[in-house]
């Protein structure tokens, strides 16, 4: 019988952010988003886990060395997103609406290409210790 | 005396830069925090009141009114903004939560009933990070 076993690796990263649909005239914008579309932004300590799953390696008991997973995280995501502003500053929300769902797929997709086919990776992103995403679902 | 406290929450954006200094300097004092489009942060803010219970009601003061007091005076004016440009008493001040901590205790300690002192305040920029005012 397989030992499938999940590992969580948990960040951080703090971003300015505003949600808006260059679509839609002001008032629909403020009608939707509400306070979420000042236009001066505002912003998030935002905590992310990567959660891995998969059989423990027969010599190192790891599913995968979560320091590596760290430094994988780092450097694909923390990089590019802490301490700065989401709409301005990352390419992949130039034309994309940086709300939780949104962040979390850019996650998952910036990660999938550099963790091991073989495990399955899923992303938890919480915007506010309220309010949180999962991708995939 | 009883110290009574009240949590409330707000999720903000702003920049440290001094604008008296170059790009060059903001950078080395203030790092990544200096980005020029700004990062954010879901603020935590722990206000405490002391006092003495209220014979009638048992309390210091009511814990609701002290809800509806920091919303209106300090959460409405921070709440989903930009400290740097949006927020009237940071105007013309480093956008540090040191500055920011003294601006709202500037704010809200006017409004409080007459029996009830302000105690301190408690602002949370990340889990890791806090300050502490106490009207000194």
């Amino acid at each position: 019988m397989a030992n499938k076993v999940a590992v969580y690796r948990k960040e951080h990263f703090n971003a300015a952010h505003r949600l808006h649909n260059d679509a839609w005239t002001e008032q629909e914008n403020d009608r939707v988003f509400g306070k979420c579309n000042n236009p001066n932004y505002h912003g998030h300590n935002y905590d992310l886990i990567i959660k891995v799953t998969g059989e423990p390696d027969v010599a190192t008991g790891y599913v995968i060395d979560l320091k590596i997973l760290s430094d994988i995280v780092n450097d694909e995501v923390l990089k590019k997103f802490d301490h700065k502003n989401l709409n301005l500053d990352v390419p992949e929300f130039k034309t994309l609406n940086p709300t939780a769902e949104n962040i979390a797929i850019i996650i998952y997709q910036l990660l999938r290409p550099k963790i091991d086919s073989r495990f399955d990776v899923q992303v938890r992103l919480y915007e506010t210790e309220r309010n949180f995403v999962e991708y995939p679902a | 005396m009883v110290y009574l406290t009240r949590v409330e929450h707000f999720n903000a954006a702003h920049k440290l830069y001094n604008p008296n200094w170059s790009r060059e300097k903001n950078d080395e004092v203030f790092g990544a925090c200096a980005n020029e489009n700004w990062h954010g942060h879901n603020f935590d803010i722990y206000v405490t009141v002391k006092g003495t219970a209220d014979p009638d009601t048992g309390f210091v003061m009511d814990a609701k009114k002290l809800k509806t007091l920091i919303r209106e005076h300090v959460i409405s004016k921070v709440d989903h903004k930009n400290l740097n440009l949006d927020v009237a008493f940071m105007q013309g001040k480093l956008c540090s939560t040191e500055n920011l901590i003294v601006g709202i205790w500037n704010e809200l300690q006017p409004h409080l009933p007459v029996n009830v002192t302000l105690h301190s305040i408690k602002l949370y920029e990340t889990p890791r990070i806090y300050v502490e005012y106490f009207g000194e």
